[in-house]
């Protein structure tokens, strides 16, 4: 094997109590590719941070190259040729490309004029070497996420980083834009560059990586070669016991239609349409999946079928009542259960009980009120209860909700939400955030729930997820859904390139607003 | 654009901060107190005349005189809270009711002095407890205060059992209305209800300076103000001069365990509270946000509305705004964040303050301190009392914003 480039030897960094990382070794090959694997909080991103000396270790050494360094700061990090592609961008949209990548290593001519020529020649090169495809003249603000995603790598190879760390850099992107990342992450490989990736996705490690390091509870808990690598051990290994990967989906049984929504157009903040005359419906016993990248109009048209927001046209129907302008009680009451996709700002009031938490879509209705006054009692029974069935740890009902894991908080949520009789599951990135354990408890509730009988709408960004659990899946972009199949007649791949607005007849053309129009099922 | 955002940020400061707050251990609040105690001392020797003359003579005397001016200090801060125990004594032995009422009086002054302190920090832990800072609570009690003055004064013929609640009511109403206005602002615009409040303040003392150099004003007076309200509006008075207790002390206390039903125990108390610490997640579960906003804004006004009323009612009988510079309101926040958001909390803290001010008074005269000290040692032990968690959402939201320069700087 090649020399290695990067060594972490024993670091160790505790916060309070919390051991975030304990005694960790990494290295890291010249030309290699690392996945670094582990659960939201398995301490991958402190880590990251310390390496990157945004934390000071408490114990532990960093070797590059083979000579001991000492990162005090990220300009350290920089000078001794790490860099860092964040999951959320820091690019300065009305600024072109070149502006972009030359802001705080500005290049300049006599009398400090900007070298704008010099600098665009170089992002060129680079560009033409890594084949990044990218116009050195362009705005930020007009380019894709992908490509804004491009120009942070670009930054980092215009610094002369050599160890490239990339965190979560697939979230943002769709599905045809995680195919390019992995073509860019290739071509830096075969340059000489050496890559950490961090990720809680499997296939990815699977598809990108050469070697796997596992990371659990602050500790590395494996670390194999990929190709001898197992995705079910792997998922054991993140999670600490095994884990089921595979989803048993018994046959369709869809009834009558529960939710029936017509020609909803929904006006966003800046009086822009975001959601564009969309139309579906969503049956008993059926999980309807809608798929898009994240801001296509999910949100909004999710808002409005809880009745958070109205529409400014078009007609939802919930059980036959029009709900298009109902409160949110109302939709409630008929029987609609929300899973939103903010939960800490709309699913939970952090700084309240448990027991709180777990009513607070009913505490106004018997058992837990009587004659305008909270029972005390139904709520703590209550609350035993559903902490105990739904394995809502810790125990304790008494802690505010702020103190649980990601994990556990959407269990409350998942209680409280499916522990009343219910019609309608409507189901915002419901796994968002979750580590593997959470999220198959999730997946599996949501198809028990179909075979309840009960409407399920799942919005999701994750392509897996909606091919997996979804009956019927409808693709929104640009606010419109612009197409519905039956998810056994899609492959995942036309599924993607819909998601990135492709449209299938004519696989080279993008769709534009007035086909997105005509084309609104 | 940008207004917005710095508005909302400092909107999150005041969220770190309550929830900061809320850490904060009664041991702490007990600590401040005496740590304000303590400040205060050095503060009274470094400001009497006759511990210099003391440390010119001798060093040993100085040390002397300086403990012996806080001891007459701490002893006529006692007396004027509670009374001197040897005049109370020998004036019952005595037995003449007046000696014996002029004995007692400090104690009483105490509590009534107490009782619109009560009410306005209950007024003000409802708003908190539902996520608003009503700063406009100064303003409601003045408009409960010309409320009460008018419906006390425009009428002679009804009898006290009417009179007096209707006086009371109108207070609170008064006060309701102001509260709930910049509550409706707040739910329909999102105006914050502390700039709304504070310019209602404003309107709200000119007002009252208004209707009582002008419409409302007592012609037979000299000075601008409203005739005195009807005896029939008056509240109870327990004994003779000059001993002002009142009735409206055992309101101020009813309302206490009031309060704390109605926030603890009722489905509105639950709404304000879920909603005061989580408005959109509230909203998403159906409460009716623009209606909770207004309904504890109101609650709140009205609660500072009724210790308006109080004050026309059981002390002053009229309105001259010069008088009734209350300051009531603005205290009330820091003694609502003393007793902890809690209604009993709320109430200690008022009832501490309240004998504290009063004594004031009596501090000057007997020791020759200046009663400003007063002030000061209250103002410490608020400053103890937040410095904790205000050092911690200091350094929350530092690090939050150093965090993104950081990261900002890292990948320029």
């Amino acid at each position: 094997m090649s020399e290695i480039v990067l060594e972490l030897r024993g670091i160790t960094k505790s916060f309070g109590n919390f051991k975030a990382n304990d005694n960790i070794n990494i290295t890291l090959h010249k030309g290699e590719i690392l996945a670094l694997l582990g659960e939201n909080g398995a301490g991958k991103t402190t880590l990251m941070n310390v390496l990157y000396g945004l934390y000071k270790p408490d114990q532990g050494e960093i070797y590059i190259n083979g000579q001991k360094v000492n990162i005090q700061s990220p300009l350290d990090a920089i000078n001794a040729g790490i860099g860092m592609v964040h999951q959320h961008f820091m690019l300065i949209p009305v600024f072109t490309v070149t502006e972009n990548v030359m802001l705080g290593n500005e290049q300049v001519k006599y009398l400090d004029v900007l070298d704008r020529a010099d600098t665009a020649t170089r992002i060129r090169k680079l560009s033409d070497a890594y084949k990044l495809q990218i116009n050195p003249d362009a705005l930020v603000g007009d380019l894709s996420v992908g490509l804004q995603q491009r120009i942070e790598i670009i930054k980092l190879l215009y610094r002369d980083a050599d160890i490239l760390i990339m965190d979560e850099p697939s979230a943002v992107l769709t599905p045809k834009e995680v195919g390019e990342l992995f073509l860019t992450v290739r071509s830096l490989v075969e340059e000489g560059k050496s890559i950490i990736f961090i990720t809680h996705k499997l296939r990815e490690v699977m598809e990108i990586s050469n070697r796997i390091c596992v990371i659990r509870a602050g500790k590395v808990v494996g670390e194999a070669l990929t190709k001898d690598a197992d995705v079910n051990r792997l998922a054991a290994l993140m999670v600490g016991r095994p884990v089921d990967m595979n989803l048993t989906k018994s046959p369709l049984r869809a009834g009558k239609k529960v939710l029936e929504v017509e020609n909803v157009s929904i006006l966003g903040r800046q009086q822009k349409a975001e959601v564009n005359r969309v139309s579906f419906d969503v049956r008993e016993g059926e999980i309807f999946g809608i798929a898009g990248v994240q801001g296509n109009g999910q949100t909004e048209l999710v808002r409005a079928l809880v009745g958070l927001i109205h529409p400014i046209e078009g007609r939802i129907k919930l059980l036959g009542e029009d709900i298009t302008k109902a409160s949110p009680r109302r939709i409630t009451e008929l029987g609609t259960a929300h899973i939103p996709e903010d939960r800490q700002a709309d699913g939970l009031v952090l700084q309240s009980e448990v027991s709180d938490n777990l009513i607070l879509n009913r505490y106004y209705l018997p058992p837990f009120a009587k004659k305008h006054l909270i029972q005390t009692n139904a709520i703590n029974q209550n609350a035993a209860k559903l902490v105990e069935s739904y394995d809502i740890r810790p125990r304790n009902p008494h802690v505010p909700v702020a103190k649980l894991s990601g994990g556990n908080q959407q269990k409350v949520i998942i209680a409280r939400e499916l522990s009343r009789p219910i019609k309608l599951v409507i189901a915002a990135q419901p796994t968002r955030g979750l580590d593997v354990g959470s999220i198959e408890y999730t997946q599996k509730r949501l198809l028990q729930l179909r075979d309840e009988g009960c409407a399920v709408l799942l919005v999701s960004t994750e392509l897996d997820e909606i091919m997996q659990l979804s009956d019927r899946v409808g693709v929104m972009y640009r606010g419109s859904v612009i197409a519905i199949h039956n998810t056994s007649e899609i492959v995942k791949e036309d599924v993607g390139l819909l998601m990135a607005g492709v449209d299938l007849t004519n696989p080279q053309k993008v769709l534009t607003s007035q086909q997105l129009v005509d084309k609104s099922v | 654009m940008k207004k917005n955002f710095s508005m909302k940020s400092a909107n999150n400061a005041i969220k770190i901060f309550f929830e900061e707050y809320s850490k904060t251990s009664s041991f702490y609040i007990l600590a401040a107190i005496v740590l304000g105690f303590l400040f205060g001392a050095v503060l009274i020797i470094l400001t009497t005349d006759a511990v210099y003359a003391g440390f010119r003579n001798s060093f040993w005397e100085g040390i002397q005189v300086s403990f012996r001016t806080m001891g007459k200090t701490l002893e006529s801060i006692f007396v004027g809270a509670f009374g001197e125990p040897k005049r109370i004594i020998s004036a019952f032995q005595n037995g003449d009711p007046q000696t014996i009422r002029i004995a007692i009086n400090p104690f009483f002054e105490s509590l009534t002095v107490s009782t619109p302190y009560i009410i306005t920090a209950l007024a003000l832990t409802l708003a908190f407890r539902s996520g608003f800072l009503n700063i406009g609570a100064e303003g409601q009690v003045f408009m409960g205060g010309i409320a009460a003055v008018w419906v006390g004064f425009s009428t002679h013929s009804l009898p006290s059992i009417i009179h007096v609640p209707l006086t009371t009511f109108s207070g609170m109403l008064a006060g309701a209305l102001w509260g709930a206005f910049p509550g409706w602002l707040k739910a329909k615009t999102g105006a914050h209800e502390v700039i709304t409040g504070i310019m209602m303040n404003y309107i709200a003392v000119l007002f009252v300076d208004y209707m009582a150099s002008g419409p409302l004003r007592d012609p037979a007076v000299f000075t601008p103000q409203t005739p005195p309200i009807s005896e029939h509006a008056q509240f109870f008075r327990f004994f003779e001069p000059p001993i002002r207790f009142h009735i409206g002390f055992f309101i101020a206390i009813a309302m206490v365990p009031i309060v704390n039903f109605f926030l603890f125990k009722t489905i509105w108390g639950f709404e304000l509270r879920q909603a005061g610490l989580n408005p959109q997640g509230a909203k998403n579960a159906g409460m009716n946000t623009t209606k909770l906003t207004i309904m504890s804004l109101a609650l709140s006004g009205a609660l500072a509305g009724l210790a308006g009323a109080n004050e026309i009612q059981g002390i002053s009988y009229f309105m001259n705004s010069l008088n009734f510079t209350s300051g009531y309101g603005r205290n009330a926040i820091s003694l609502a964040l003393i007793g902890g958001l809690q209604p009993v909390g709320a109430m200690i803290a008022a009832l501490f303050f309240g004998f504290f001010t009063s004594a004031s008074k009596f501090m000057s005269l007997r020791a020759g301190v200046p009663h400003h000290i007063i002030p000061v040692m209250q103002a410490t032990i608020m400053f103890f009392i937040a410095t904790p968690a205000l050092i911690r959402t200091i350094f929350r939201v530092k690090k939050a914003s150093s965090e993104e320069t950081l990261i900002t700087k890292v990948s320029i």
